[in-house]
């Protein structure tokens, strides 16, 4: 700003000129100047004063929005109090129809404190009494140390024990809160549900961690805090496990077996009902795994999941059902039966020869050897590969077990014209019973792939076509001809149509080869086979019949009988009526 | 007259002062009481748990089979088989003559 001189020389010598008094000239330039600055002052403090009313209807104006929004959003509850930031609530598992096979269980921990431990000697002696499996010396040591300050004592106590611990009357001694793991149907499903243990532990809280079976897979999907309170729903059924756990029981005694597994599974949703694996655990009491000795000795070893074996005959099958599709024959086809069968410097027997040809169908009903290697050589090696590639069988089993990844099937990196011969008889390629199981619902169901779950799927799709309608509806029909007149006899249930496939297959030995009086015996098949709903696979370790005047190893006397009682057992608490022969013979004869 | 608006100002604060206390003291109050609250439905969940895994260890179909074996002779219960499933046409249907059987009020002779 320039500033104006006050007594500017010209106008003062003109008023000088002029006779007038030249401080009026300067008064008037002061008056000038003053309002001048007044003018600018007030403009500056009028516009401070705006800023601050601006500034201060927006901070009211942002209250009031604020109340405003408070008050139309409806009331809701403040988020809830959480003792500690371990997450201790963990979903329950539920059968298919609701009914409860683990859930958690509030009881107590017991921890000593040592600033309010007032006498540790009699403390330790007195807890001694009450468990007896701590040492009153030990104990005392460690609760008198000095240089402790804290002690876990027992994760879980009983009602009785706390009371117990309480009248002890030691300040010292706490109680933790623990959310423990129940199964309280004991060993029923013992190999699906796997058990739990507790993972990091706080003195208030302790995580519950899944550490086999389902409860490990799922571990995610349990400890969801927004799912917790809706259970996890499996697609197993309580009392068809239990009944069919009963009968295998009752099998493998009789049978004098090492082991058995039964499998039934829904044929076309692929949920399975029933998943038995004989000797089982108390998942409340998990066993540790075994350190030496042969795992598959040990009950926590899952025989229907685990147990990869080469399956012998139910293999056969496959090769039939391909050589169907592919046109390559008829079930009336003749195939040279002719034994002993030389494929370079390996031979192939029959158990009983069929003489020199036999049809496709007898080859299968009365489990060729030789006649299924001859299909497979129609087939070729590349062919068979993919076909059984896309039954899911050089893939680990899809279930959710965490033991499922060690399911893993064996098979020969080279596929080769000999291995695919064997192959197509069930040696070679080893799998596991629910391999077997997804197969066998593709063959009968019409066709349609099925993935083997343990959840509930009502709203399950048929999967990709492998096989036509009219091969699936052929296999059908062999699989009922092989329990009317062929090797699976036993397999007759009065009022349920029983279809399946045998095989006996000699367990390899671990010093090479195999061994001549050990197999396993399989029964792989449906029922009612003529409209399947389930498929049922149930396995024998080294069963061995000894009423008659022989010792009888093979599936037709040892399983066949077993699986024929589960079906008889199962099947009306699956909802299924029993039909007439004449109602089945129709069905059959329709397609 | 400004004296009059200076003292009804005054006492409006005073008012609502004495309204935004007590508003702040029934909230607290409730939040307490829907801690209880949930307190206490924990404590329930916790009671429901304990009767449902209670329910289902005393109804374990191993515990139920003995139990059947046990009072075989009282209950004579079987397991279920195919021949226990009936056919509609079987079950018997009251002819309508029946219905108008003046007997038909009376207690059934046990």
């Amino acid at each position: 700003m320039t500033r104006v001189p006050l007594r500017p020389l010209a106008r003062v010598l003109d008023a000088r000129a002029q006779g007038r008094n030249p401080l009026y000239i300067e008064r008037e330039n002061l008056r000038l100047r003053h309002e001048q600055m007044r003018d600018v002052a007030r403009r500056r403090a009028e516009w401070r004063l705006l800023f601050l009313a601006a500034l201060f209807f927006m901070g009211y104006a942002l209250i009031a929005a604020r109340m405003g929004l408070l008050a139309m959003t409806p009331p809701e509850e403040p988020a809830r109090y959480q003792p500690e930031q371990i997450a201790a609530h963990r979903s329950d598992i539920v059968d298919r129809n609701g009914r409860l096979m683990a859930t958690n269980l509030v009881t107590n921990a017991l921890y000593a404190e040592m600033r309010h431990m007032v006498d540790g000697e009699r403390a330790a002696r007195q807890l001694a009494q009450i468990f007896p499996d701590l040492n009153a010396e030990q104990l005392t040591t460690r609760l008198t140390d000095p240089n402790r300050r804290f002690v876990w004592l027992r994760a879980r106590l009983s009602p009785e024990q706390q009371q117990a611990v309480h009248d002890i009357g030691e300040p010292g001694l706490l109680f933790g809160r623990r959310e423990m793991r129940l199964y309280p149907n004991g060993r029923l499903a013992a190999h699906v549900l796997g058990g739990a243990s507790y993972g990091q532990q706080g003195v208030t809280a302790a995580e519950i961690i899944g550490v086999a079976g389902i409860e490990h897979r799922m571990e995610e999907r349990l400890r969801d805090p927004s799912r917790a309170d809706a259970p996890l729903q499996l697609s197993l059924d309580i009392s068809v496990q239990a009944v069919a756990a009963e009968v295998l029981e009752g099998g493998i005694r009789m049978l004098n077996a090492r082991a058995g597994s039964a499998l039934i599974m829904d044929a076309s949703s692929g949920e399975i009902v029933t998943m038995v694996s004989l000797p089982d655990f108390d998942p409340n009491n998990r066993p540790p795994p075994p350190t030496e000795g042969n795992p598959t000795d040990s009950p926590i070893f899952n025989h229907a999941l685990q147990g990869v074996y080469e399956l012998g005959s139910v293999m056969k099958a496959f090769p039939v059902a391909q050589a169907l599709e592919l046109g390559l024959v008829r079930t009336d086809t003749m195939v040279d039966t002719r034994g002993p069968m030389r494929v370079s410097r390996f031979t192939i027997n029959d158990f009983r020869s069929l003489g020199p040809q036999a049809s496709v169908a007898d080859v299968f009903v009365r489990s060729s050897n030789i006649g299924t290697a001859r299909l497979a050589q129609m087939i070729g090696p590349e062919r068979q590969r993919e076909f059984l590639d896309r039954f899911g069988f050089l893939d680990i089993a899809q279930i959710e077990l965490a033991e499922s990844a060690r399911a893993r099937p064996m098979f020969p990196e080279r596929w080769r014209e000999l291995s695919s011969m064997t192959i197509a008889y069930g040696h070679g390629l080893s799998t596991s019973p629910v391999h077997v199981a997804a197969a066998y619902a593709a063959l009968v169901n019409g066709g349609r792939k099925v993935t083997p779950t343990l959840l509930r799927r009502p709203d399950a799709v048929p999967g990709e076509r492998l096989l036509s309608e009219r091969t699936s509806a052929i296999m059908r029909q062999l699989m009922r001809e092989t329990v009317t007149r062929g090797t699976a006899s036993m397999a007759e249930v009065e009022g349920y149509a029983v279809g399946g496939k045998t095989g006996t297959a000699d367990k390899p030995n671990p010093q090479g080869g195999y061994h001549r009086d050990r197999v396993i015996a399989t029964f792989a098949g449906a029922f009612p086979i003529h409209e399947p709903r389930y498929v049922i696979i149930v396995t024998l370790d080294e069963p061995s019949e000894a009423s008659g005047a022989e010792v009888r190893r093979t599936a037709g006397w040892t399983v066949v009988p077993v699986t024929a009682e589960i079906v008889r057992r199962t099947a009306p608490l699956l909802g299924l009526r029993p039909q007439s022969t004449a109602e089945i013979e129709r069905a059959l004869a329709l397609r | 007259m400004r004296g009059l608006l200076y003292l009804l100002s005054a006492l409006s604060v005073i008012g609502l002062a004495v309204w935004a206390y007590n508003e702040n003291h029934k909230t607290q109050q409730a939040m307490a009481e829907l801690r209880e609250l949930h307190r206490e439905i924990q404590s329930l969940r916790e009671a429901i748990g304990v009767q449902r895994a209670e329910w289902a260890y005393l109804s374990r179909p191993e515990r139920l089979q003995e139990l059947t074996k046990m009072n075989f002779m009282r209950m004579r219960l079987l397991p279920l088989s195919g021949a226990q499933y009936g056919r509609i046409e079987e079950v018997a249907y009251p002819m309508p003559a029946a219905l108008d059987d003046p007997t038909e009020d009376e207690e059934p002779p046990l």
